[in-house]
């Protein structure tokens, strides 16, 4: 059993690598820059799908697969052109696709009323081409004169034996084509053995010698005896896809009742049945002669099994790419961690060997020299084991886009760049929502309606660009578009009716772009279910800040905006300031930290018994003593004479931490209190210094929260550390 | 971590070890390591007994002030106190004691039930006493030791 749910996980991972595949390959045709290689990758994709989804039972899964399989069979015929409107409908079916296999993996209901309206979508595609359809057995002629010399082939373990049935004899003589676009016999042979009793015999006179063999040609000519309670439209239907690649025969050889059992067909045959409808398409191809394709591998291997060879043809790059394992993402965790101890333990090495007094120039620095330089690239390789690309993050956000589209009646196309670009997996998956949010608000504030956009001379389709590259050690993901650009005068006037900013504040063109950061500022006047839900930028700001990032936004009246974020490539370091308070050393997160300033004598005011205030760019902060909330000094520090950090914490609101010095800014590696303790309120993780040493890391969010929470709550702490 | 009362047969080992004047010993199974005092970075919001957290090879290991956390006066921390590193379920904490003084080894016989002159609070870490050579040592239960997060939260 537990082999089975191994398989069937394998066979998920591999739907998503097809998925993406197929979405990959649909927009590229959509933009017209598809050839026939890219046309056969999404149909294969879709087929495999299919094929798999069957070996599990998936019937849901396997009849829309079957039906968009049938869609894209055109397409890849010529007989179906991509215009807009297809290939608008095929990437809807892509995404239906990518939702059943989810629903699937998952066990959750499904949408069928959305399955069903899809099916019709693409059949009425398909009902456009049949104009003029052609006999099952067209284009047979060119193999008539074949005689079978049989080799019996008993296929006991597939037949089903079937108790009232009718004998159909098939013949089949498969043309080069037939492999050539991805078919195989021999899942048409077994797909025959399930429906009922099934014997099949193999001419294989016309193989010619192997000098004489053309790898890509196909010799095999097949004879099968079938008793099926099945009608001939359900074994018609089997070879729907081949019928026009190879020779057919089906010949009904009434030996039962074979009529009676009509009635129970339809339901054995239920999950594709509705494709009987559509079952043979313009043929303008006879079977040729094998026609040799360049670079063909194994020979021998083709004599057997043709097909194989075919797909391994077909696809060179596939051949080519990387060879890659997968691997538990525990381990990769754990030589993570280990790597990142190795790093702290040199550093520790190398301060002592400082404090030791030894010369630079000495053979031990010079060893410890290249020491560091090896541990410095053990870590980035072991971190790039990790790192993964953005693309399948950027593929998501196209399907939004189209969503999206659909309605808001917008005209918007997403480019992207740079999906090669590799991040951490943690930080992709934390990106993915601050990310939809982004793409959603481009689309749905930022492009304008396509008539809007024609009054103002620009074309009716609206860009949405997501990009993303390596800077400086940091990723930059961008999200950019070519709209209107951000109304000030309005984010103005609603900045001032929320009472966000008064109603006589000056303010530069960039400081009213970062109202929209403001928590509670919604510039969408209705609010629909798109975008400005309750929840705005400033959330987006907050998942961006908690990943150690940055957000800020450029933009320009009519021309669009720009939403840029400056990301870690990892979370298993941080950027911190070392501060010292009390004589302990903590760490704070450097992306909370606003600015820094050593306050004077009139710009700190009490408030009240005990809380003191800092006047802060026209408001005022509260300063909270970082030595007395965490109880390392009974009292409060003066803080003139101290340093003050100005913080933001997640609900925007600023705070002044007021601690004695600042020792240093450095990355630091993340520790895990829970690990072996646990969690510390105001305390995020911990760190080891270069003098070995822990270190604490401030949670900013938690440890202002309670602050304000526990204004007396000092004494009961300070008896507890002692 | 229920070997101490689980009477499992055949010998075992002890660590024995001194909190001021009094000896204690916890299952040697249970014991990864012993160190030396290093000093302890103090964690805000902990009960008094936890000393703090030191850095064990890389791994974040809070430290117990054993003494303290059976009622006696704190441990004064010095080079010469000693922390072993015990297992604890899941997790993996450091006892500060004065000394370890001895392995013992011992079947379950040896071990008499805690005496009822003593605390239940007492009673919840020490789950018995052994009765070596006239002295007297407790036997410690490692898995009161650290609260866990609810009692402590109170």
């Amino acid at each position: 059993m537990d082999t089975m749910a191994a398989i069937r996980e394998t066979f998920f991972q591999e739907c998503e690598e097809q998925l993406g595949e197929l979405e990959v390959g649909l927009n590229a045709m959509e933009e017209g820059v598809a050839d026939s290689e890219t046309v056969n990758a999404v149909f294969r994709a879709v087929h495999s799908i299919k094929g798999g989804a069957g070996a599990f039972k998936l019937d849901r899964l396997v009849r829309f697969a079957h039906t968009f399989e049938t869609s894209l069979d055109l397409i890849r015929a010529g007989q179906l052109a991509t215009s807009p409107t297809v290939m608008r409908t095929m990437l809807r079916s892509a995404d239906l696709l990518a939702d059943l296999v989810k629903a699937s993996r998952s066990d959750h209901p499904v949408d069928e009323a959305r399955v069903d309206a899809q099916i019709a979508e693409l059949k009425a595609l398909s009902e456009d081409v049949k104009e003029a359809p052609t006999e099952a057995n067209a284009g047979g002629g060119g193999a008539d004169g074949l005689d079978f010399q049989p080799v019996l082939l008993q296929l006991d373990d597939f037949g089903e034996t079937e108790p009232q049935a009718a004998r159909y004899a098939i013949k089949l003589i498969p043309a080069p084509d037939l492999y050539r676009k991805g078919n195989e016999t021999v899942r048409l042979l077994r797909e025959l053995s399930r429906m009922g009793e099934f014997r099949v015999e193999c001419d294989t006179r016309h193989v010619p010698m192997l000098d004489a063999l053309d790898p890509e040609g196909a010799y095999f000519g097949w004879r099968v005896e079938l008793t099926t309670s099945e009608d001939e439209a359900a074994i018609h239907e089997l070879f729907e896809f081949v019928v026009d690649d190879c020779e057919l025969e089906i010949v009904v050889d009434r030996a039962g009742p074979a009529v009676a059992p009509e009635a129970s067909a339809p339901a054995a045959a239920e999950p594709i049945a509705p494709l009987v409808a559509a079952p043979a398409f313009v043929a303008p191809v006879a079977p040729a002669p094998a026609e040799p394709i360049e670079a063909v591998a194994a020979a021998t291997a083709t004599v057997v099994e043709p097909d194989k060879a075919k797909v391994e043809a077909a696809k060179p790059d596939a051949a080519a790419s990387l060879a890659t394992i997968r691997v538990d993402l525990e381990r990769v965790d754990r030589l993570i961690n280990l790597v990142g101890e190795l790093v702290i333990n040199q550093a520790m090495l190398s301060q002592r060997v400082l404090e030791a007094g030894l010369a630079r120039s000495s053979s031990v620095a010079a060893g410890l020299g290249a020491l560091e330089q090896l541990t410095r690239e053990i870590q980035e390789g072991v971190m790039a084991i990790r790192a993964q690309p953005v693309k399948p993050l950027f593929q998501r956000m196209s399907r939004i886009v189209r969503e999206l589209t659909d309605a808001t009646g917008k005209i918007v196309r997403l480019r992207t760049e740079g999906e090669a670009t590799e991040v951490d997996r943690t930080v992709i998956e934390r990106l993915a929502d601050p990310l939809t949010h982004m793409i959603r608000n481009a689309v749905d504030h930022g492009v304008e309606r396509p008539e809007v956009r024609e009054a103002a001379g620009k074309p009716a389709q609206g860009e949405v660009k997501l990009s993303a590259a390596h800077r400086s050690g940091r990723i930059v993901i961008e999200v950019s578009d070519d709209g209107a650009g951000i109304n000030r005068q309005r984010v103005r006037e609603i900045a001032i009716k929320k009472e966000l900013i008064a109603p006589d504040a000056q303010l530069t063109d960039g400081e009213i772009d970062n109202l929209l950061f403001m928590p509670g500022f919604s510039t969408a006047q209705t609010v629909s279910n798109i975008s400005g839900r309750g929840v705005g930028m400033d959330v987006v700001k907050r998942s961006i800040q908690a990943l150690g990032g940055r957000i800020t936004i450029a933009s320009r009246p009519g021309h669009g905006s720009i939403f840029s974020m400056s990301l870690p490539l990892t979370l298993a370091v941080l950027d911190g300031m070392v501060v010292k308070v009390a004589d302990q050393t903590l760490v704070v997160p450097l992306t909370a930290i606003v600015e820094t300033l050593r306050p004077k004598a009139g710009d700190v005011h009490a408030l009240g018994v005990n809380a003191r205030v800092i006047s802060d760019r026209g408001g005022f902060a509260p300063l909270i003593d970082v030595g007395q909330e965490l109880g390392y000094r009974r009292d409060a520090a003066d803080p003139v004479g101290s340093v003050v950090l100005v913080v933001e914490t997640e609900v925007s609101t600023r705070c002044a931490l007021v601690v004695d010095a600042i020792h240093d800014q450095r990355q630091v590696v993340i520790k895990s209190l829970e690990a072996n303790y646990r969690q510390v309120p105001g305390i995020a993780a911990a760190t080891i210094l270069g003098d070995g040493r822990v270190a604490l890391i401030l949670d900013i969010d938690t440890f202002v929260a309670r602050t304000n929470r526990s204004g007396a709550g000092q004494e009961s702490l300070l008896a507890a550390v002692g | 971590m229920n070997e101490v009362s689980v009477a499992a047969g055949g010998p075992r080992e002890f660590i024995a070890f001194r909190i001021g004047v009094q000896e204690f010993c916890i299952d040697i199974m249970s014991v990864r390591e012993i160190r030396g005092w290093t000093p302890a970075t103090a964690l805000p919001h902990a009960p008094a007994y936890v000393r703090g957290v030191i850095n064990l090879r890389g791994s974040v290991l809070p430290i117990v002030d054993l003494a303290e956390r059976l009622g006696f006066p704190q441990t004064d921390a010095s080079a010469r106190q000693v922390i072993i590193v015990v297992q604890v379920g899941a997790q993996i904490i450091g006892l500060l004691v004065d000394a370890v003084s001895d392995i013992l080894t011992l079947t379950t016989e040896n071990i008499q039930p805690t005496p009822d002159v003593a605390s239940d609070f007492v009673k919840s870490f020490v789950r018995g006493i052994l009765a070596i050579d006239g002295r007297m040592i407790g036997v410690i239960e490692l898995d009161g030791v650290m609260l866990s997060e609810t009692e402590a939260a109170a």
